[in-house]
């Protein structure tokens, strides 16, 4: 029962391999920022969890406030902090799909590795099956040119 | 001039920081990149008096709005960050002074303004992160240095760039964000950010397991901001991407800075504190050294393009100064910080020289360089210069460090056969992807330039600030007491901290 007390945490670590596995599997650059992006929130998550004391309130002094229990408020602000780093990254991140699906006609990494053809580093590892993928998606690509 | 003196280390964060946005709104870009070379001068006379300061009166501090620590945030400057902000200063004024002519030939000229806004701001951060005594203040200002360096590199001519910077934004932000998982593991513990605090309440709650937890979460996070061997696959492309001077700017301190916080969060915060934590510090990245300065030599020396044969030299530079740390003892944290000093030299050496060359030839391709010497003297002698260094040759900055490195090696009893012969076999493996360079462009037959490049030699106003550095690679291979002197009082106060 001790463990599923602290299912704040277990949230959050679901939250974080969660965006992680995205981060890494997913070859579509959107889905890359949106696990970029629980990946981040589950660290915010993690740092509100641990400001928590049980029964404690917002810490504002009152005049007769003795023996009032607080919670921490400083993992909050920080992670406000932490919050316009995350969205200044997903914007900017969001940015760059924008400039690759103008200068690429596509945001699927497989594809954009196909199109720079042997010059792309080749420690990226070529996915099996590339040539199926790019050969059906290859006309709604150009369309999009168009 | 004296009571500004106190006031230095948070100027070296504000001088940059407030001049980016009254870059922006300058609209000219030959304004804008004036306004930006003077705040990039003004960072690099503030750095030079700092290393002044902090050679009289050792480790100074500066209480942010006079809120004493460890409430208030503080910052500190100290031997080990007084050398960087040197390196950081020094290889951002060479890089704008060779933007002036390059630049235009790669950004389009009313996005220039913005493109020396992000560069100010990525000074701005990673001067940050060295003057900085708090650790959630080192995540702000990595962030902010690394957001403007995506966009830096994002601003390559080349297409394939902007895959590049989002391999790199995708692992430099999972990277940040397991540092922030780890800080706030260690502030859950100690209810502390400040660093020196920090190392004292953990006593009370060393080897509990979040702390142990995150050891690991802030080791791998910054192993991959900087780059360290297995994790450094965002590298290559993103430098060889890049317009040429951000490459010059970024290779020469970037994934230094990351280096800088994991040896000191390391060293200031865990090795005191956690047991054995010495022992596997050195398991852990000792052989991921070793194998970074094989295997990235290696694949430098089978590779075409001249950029990304210099990026993966650097991966394999990294490896060098991983293996100092590594060694945990006064000589071998010495070879450290003095390589990372050394190598943004000859590596900013190199690249600058790569600069001048881009201005003449559209791809910086190996077979398109064949007897290239004759038309451009000056420029192929800086890379010969710059890759002698980085090779470690007497009379170079690169032989000093190696040679502090190859003595720390000899120190480790057992393991110093093994570790000298890699640091050789890497010298010599760099012998090898220099050379290819040097052979081609002085021997080779002309036969391989693209149609529509006219050859000649660049113009003087690039030229300066390649032989400016250089001739810094010479000096500090002559002289070397300033670098080896901070180096050195580094390593015994890093030291000083070791159970």
């Amino acid at each position: 029962m001790e463990y599923l007390g602290l299912y704040n945490y277990w949230i959050a670590v679901v939250l974080l391999m969660t965006g992680f596995y995205a981060v890494i599997a997913k070859r579509n650059m959107i889905k890359k920022l949106i696990g970029l992006s629980l990946f981040q929130a589950a660290v915010f998550l993690l740092y509100i969890t641990m400001d928590k004391v049980e029964g404690g309130t917002a810490p504002i002094f009152t005049a007769d406030g003795a023996g009032q229990i607080f919670s921490n408020p400083l993992p909050q602000v920080l992670i406000l902090t932490a919050i316009v780093v995350g969205i200044s990254t997903t914007a900017l991140g969001l940015a760059i799909v924008v400039r690759t699906k103008e200068e690429y006609g596509s945001i699927e990494e497989d594809e954009i590795q196909q199109m720079d053809g042997q010059e792309t580093d080749s420690n990226e590892g070529s996915p099996k099956n590339s040539d199926f993928f790019v050969s059906a998606r290859k006309p709604r690509a150009e369309d999009r040119n168009v | 001039m004296s009571s500004w003196t106190p006031h230095l280390p948070a100027l070296q964060v504000v001088v940059p920081l407030m001049t980016a946005p009254l870059v922006v709104l300058m609209g000219d870009r030959r304004l804008a990149w004036a306004m930006t070379t003077a705040a990039s001068l003004c960072a690099l006379a503030i750095a030079i008096a700092l290393v002044g300061e902090v050679g009289e009166q050792g480790t100074m501090v500066y209480e942010m709005g006079s809120w004493a620590p460890p409430y208030g945030i503080a910052l500190g400057v100290d031997a080990m960050s007084a050398l960087l902000l040197l390196v950081v200063a020094g290889a951002s004024t060479l890089g704008l002074l060779a933007a002036a002519t390059s630049v235009s030939t790669e950004v389009e000229h009313q996005r220039q303004p913005h493109f020396y806004a992000a560069w100010l701001l990525a000074l701005a951060g990673l001067s940050g992160i060295l003057v900085t005594a708090d650790a959630f203040n080192i995540f702000v200002f990595m962030e902010i240095s690394s957001l403007s360096a995506y966009i830096l590199i994002a601003g390559g001519p080349d297409r394939r760039a902007l895959p590049a910077v989002f391999k790199y934004l995708a692992m430099g932000t999972i990277g940040a964000t397991f540092y922030l998982i780890g800080v706030g593991l260690v502030y859950m513990m100690t209810g502390t950010l400040n660093l020196a605090d920090m190392e004292q309440r953990l006593a009370d709650v060393g080897d509990a397991e979040p702390i142990l937890v995150a050891a690991g979460f802030i080791t791998v996070g910054l192993a991959l901001k900087a780059a360290i061997f297995p994790l450094h696959a965002w590298l290559p492309n993103a430098y060889t991407y890049a317009p040429n001077v951000v490459t010059v700017f970024l290779a020469a301190c970037a994934t230094k800075i990351s280096i800088y916080v994991l040896i000191r969060f390391d060293f200031f915060v865990f090795q005191a504190n956690l047991t054995e934590h010495d022992w596997q510090f050195s398991y852990f990245l000792m052989p991921l050294a070793v194998l970074g300065i094989l295997i990235a030599s290696a694949v430098a020396i089978f590779e075409s393009n001249l950029k990304r044969l210099l990026a993966w030299s650097s991966v394999a530079q990294i490896g060098y100064i991983i293996l100092g740390a590594s060694l945990i003892s006064v000589t071998g944290l010495t070879a450290s910080m003095l390589h990372m000093f050394n190598h943004s030299i000859a590596k900013g050496t190199a690249f600058l020289a790569l600069t001048c060359l881009a201005l003449s030839i559209s791809r910086l391709e190996l077979k398109n360089i064949g007897g290239i010497a004759k038309q451009m003297p000056w420029t192929m002698a800086a890379f010969v210069v710059g890759g002698l260094s980085l090779i470690g040759v007497p009379g170079t900055a690169g032989f000093i460090s190696k040679w502090y490195l190859i003595s720390a090696a000899l120190e480790m009893g057992d393991l110093a056969l093994p570790l000298v012969a890699v640091i050789l076999i890497g010298s010599v493996m760099a012998v090898i992807y220099v050379w290819r360079v040097v052979e081609t462009a002085y021997f080779a037959k002309g036969t391989g330039v693209v149609a529509g490049d006219t050859i000649r030699e660049a113009p003087l106003a690039i030229l300066l600030p390649t032989w400016i550095a250089v001739l810094l690679n010479i000096w500090f291979g002559l002289a070397p007491s300033l670098p080896v002197e901070l180096s050195g009082n580094a390593a015994e106060l890093l030291m000083g901290h070791l159970r």
